[in-house]
């Protein structure tokens, strides 16, 4: 049964029960998602939690998970559905071989070949042929991958939540599903889709935030050790790279520095360790240009635990 | 007015709405509503509340949240003083004014000191509400919901497949059928389809004459909104001549596209003779060609001075070759209306859609006909 949260402050609690801590923002539009029934769409740079939101949602509801990731040139039979073509030739095939093909003429074989149970669900309409009471979620991540046409196909989707095939009839949701789409803005998104839905900017963690983050995700490195290496990730987020670390970065860092057996950071670890929270040689190479003691002096700094 | 200002969190979201407006956010009024709602939900007293309230249904680009910013702490934080206008200590006034009065949406004023004026409409009326009676600041507002609406042969790409000659994704499964059976005994030949991608030609007739003046200036609106920056859609607009605007609309910028129509348009607000237009139409256009298979709809009061049989004729040529017939009326409500318009009753048989255009209901309506027929 869908969980109906009472307030912004509810939904902290259930998605943070849950293994992941969101802003009053977040929180905010989480919650008018789902009292108002309206998609979340989430956009922001790589890394900073988008598609694990929809995740986490899922986790907390105890719903399927749906994820309908795009790219360019998805289009409605990959999207939404398609015919299973060998197994309708298979059963032309017997028809034929029985000479049943002949007997109950064109318009009979045609029938069956165009019955439900040859027909491929794919994600959006799994997300909308749900048993009464399941309410899904159905992540369409990266939509800025896809190209105009599928935006405009989802916006009618979006709308009434129902699936026209033209053979068979129309599905349509009992309950809507929690839909959440994810952009990182590699080109703008068409406003009235945008419209449609509720939006947020999402932007990396403020340093407290990471560094409970890391503490959450992260148990095995101290408090000491999260909070220098929020606070490098910081000092990193400051420079401009090409590639600047995301949520995703800082943990995989923790999670190596706390396998090393560190419990404070130094120039000669996070040389080391650089690989896991830079991806690019450019963004690497830039940093020691940079001076890598700067940014370890930065997270001692950041590491100190004030009172 | 100090109590219609603090009495309603709707009336709040309206004037929080013109001044985000006012700094070049658009708030387009589904998204006014969509805040009214949210401000239901998480209440009107927790400043950060409705802060995020209004982010996540007011701004949807990074680059507006400064000027949101700048707006909410304008609006929500002076709520006391914008009810006292007088006291303008702040480096923004804002003034509420709930008359209808001047055509001035929210200007500057003489000083450097911006004021920023707020008038209240009722958003939810508005919907309703006749486009007789919009003022032109309401017109402006409008427009804004009408580009929300997509009329949209949309391309449904699996829904529609196109045979090919080449091994395309996927089979075509009745042709394989009729070929299989046609050839009894010989192997069987698969036949492969591409998935075809071509949305419906949409046509628009818009009636320019002198009787559907009230609603000519807000239906032609919605033709742009149809037609700009969209491939097979046609605008004409009908009078005592038929005019192609189709290029004219098509610029995304309402002001320009508008413009540009107006002075293409010569006989606007003119006489009327819908069944010669019409002639005109199917002749130089329609039956050629663009009409074929198209979704036409027609935006008229039906008023017609010339022979209804001429109407009904050129009706009946036009609904042989288009897919579908659509005729928006937006005298369709009006009481006694209907026996008067010999037009429209010589004409009404060959419609498929009989539908109102009086108000952005009606409009919502008619795009929903018009994307599902
Ligand atoms: N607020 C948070 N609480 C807990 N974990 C988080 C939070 N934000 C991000 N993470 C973690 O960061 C990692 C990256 O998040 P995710 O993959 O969702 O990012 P994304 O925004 O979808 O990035 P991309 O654009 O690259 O897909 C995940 O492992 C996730 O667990
Ligand atoms: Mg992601």
């Amino acid at each position: 049964m869908p969980i109906q949260p009472s307030s912004t402050h509810d939904v902290s609690e259930a998605l943070a029960a849950n293994g992941y801590l969101a802003d009053e923002g977040l929180a905010t539009a989480v919650f008018l998602s789902l009292s108002l029934g309206r998609p979340l769409f989430l956009e922001g740079e790589a890394g900073v939690g988008k598609t694990e939101l929809a995740k986490t949602i899922a986790r907390w509801q105890d719903a399927e998970l749906i994820r309908l990731q795009c790219y360019e040139g998805i289009d409605a039979s990959q999207a939404v559905y398609d015919w299973d073509y060998s197994r309708q030739l298979l059963h032309l095939r017997a028809a034929e071989a029985s000479g049943e093909a002949s007997r109950s003429g064109t318009e009979a074989l045609e029938g069956q070949l165009y019955d439900e149970r040859f027909l491929l669900k794919r994600a959006i309409l799994r997300a909308i042929d749900q048993a009464d009471g399941k309410r899904p979620v159905l992540l369409i991540d990266e939509i800025d991958r896809a190209d105009d046409e599928f935006e405009a196909y989802l916006l009618e989707v979006l709308s009434d939540f129902q699936v026209t095939v033209p053979e068979i009839g129309t599905f349509k949701a009992a309950t809507p599903p929690i839909v959440i789409l994810t952009s990182n803005r590699t080109r703008d998104v068409h406003d009235a889709l945008k419209r449609r839905c509720l939006y947020h900017w999402v932007e990396h963690p403020t340093f407290d935030r990471e560094v409970a983050i890391v503490q959450l995700r992260v148990p095995e490195a101290g408090e000491v050790l999260a909070r220098q290496v929020a606070g490098a990730v910081e000092a990193l987020r400051g420079i401009s790279l090409y590639k600047p670390p995301g949520v995703a970065e800082t943990i995989d860092w923790a999670t190596a520095l706390g396998r090393l057996g560190v419990t404070q950071i130094d120039e000669t670890v996070v040389e080391q360790t650089l690989g896991t929270v830079l991806k690019y040689r450019e963004d690497q190479s830039r940093v020691r240009d940079h001076g890598i003691g700067a940014i370890v002096q930065q997270a001692f700094d950041r590491g100190l635990l004030h009172g | 007015m100090s109590h219609t200002v603090e009495s309603s969190a709707d009336q709040l979201a309206v004037g929080f709405a013109r001044v985000l407006r006012s700094l070049e956010i658009p708030a387009p009024l589904d998204s006014v509503l969509t805040f009214m709602n949210a401000l239901a939900l998480v209440g009107v007293t927790d400043r950060s509340a409705v802060y995020w309230a209004g982010r996540s249904t007011l701004v949807r680009r990074p680059e507006d949240i400064s000027a949101y910013d700048k707006a909410f702490a304008v609006f929500w934080e002076h709520r006391e003083s914008v009810a006292l206008p007088e006291e303008d200590t702040q480096s923004v006034t804002v003034a509420l004014d709930t008359e209808e009065e001047g055509s001035d949406g929210g200007e500057a004023d003489a000083s450097d000191e911006p004021t920023i004026t707020v008038r209240f409409s009722g958003v939810e009326t508005l919907r309703e509400k006749d486009f007789a009676d919009y003022s032109d600041d309401e017109m402006r507002q409008a427009q804004q919901f009408m580009e929300t609406l997509r009329v949209a042969g949309t391309p449904r790409p699996s829904l529609r497949t196109l045979p090919t000659r080449f091994r395309g994704r996927r089979p075509d499964m009745r042709r394989t059928v009729r070929a299989s059976l046609a050839a009894a005994g010989e192997p069987m030949r698969r036949h492969w389809t591409t998935p075809g991608t071509k949305p419906r030609r949409i046509v628009f007739l818009l009636d320019v004459s002198g009787s559907m003046e009230p609603y000519a200036r807000a239906l032609v609106r919605f033709v742009h909104a149809g037609v700009a920056g969209r491939q097979r859609v046609e605008a004409f607009t009908l009078g005592t001549r038929l005019t192609r605007v189709t290029r004219e609309l098509s610029s995304k910028d309402p002001d320009r596209a508008l413009r540009a129509t107006g002075e293409q348009v010569h006989d606007w607000s003119g006489g009327t003779r819908l069944g010669e237009t019409m002639r005109l139409f199917n002749d130089q256009w329609g039956v050629r060609g663009m009409a074929r298979g198209a979704i036409v709809v027609i935006l008229s009061d039906g008023w017609d001075r010339g022979d209804p049989e001429v109407l009904a004729e050129q009706m009946a040529r036009l609904q042989r070759v288009a897919f579908r017939v659509v005729w928006v009326n937006p005298l369709k409500v009006t009481p006694g209306y209907a026996p008067l318009a010999r037009g429209m009753a010589a004409a009404l048989p060959f419609v498929d859609n009989f539908v109102e255009g009086h108000s952005l209901d009606a409009l919502e309506h008619l795009t929903r006909v018009i994307n599902h027929a």
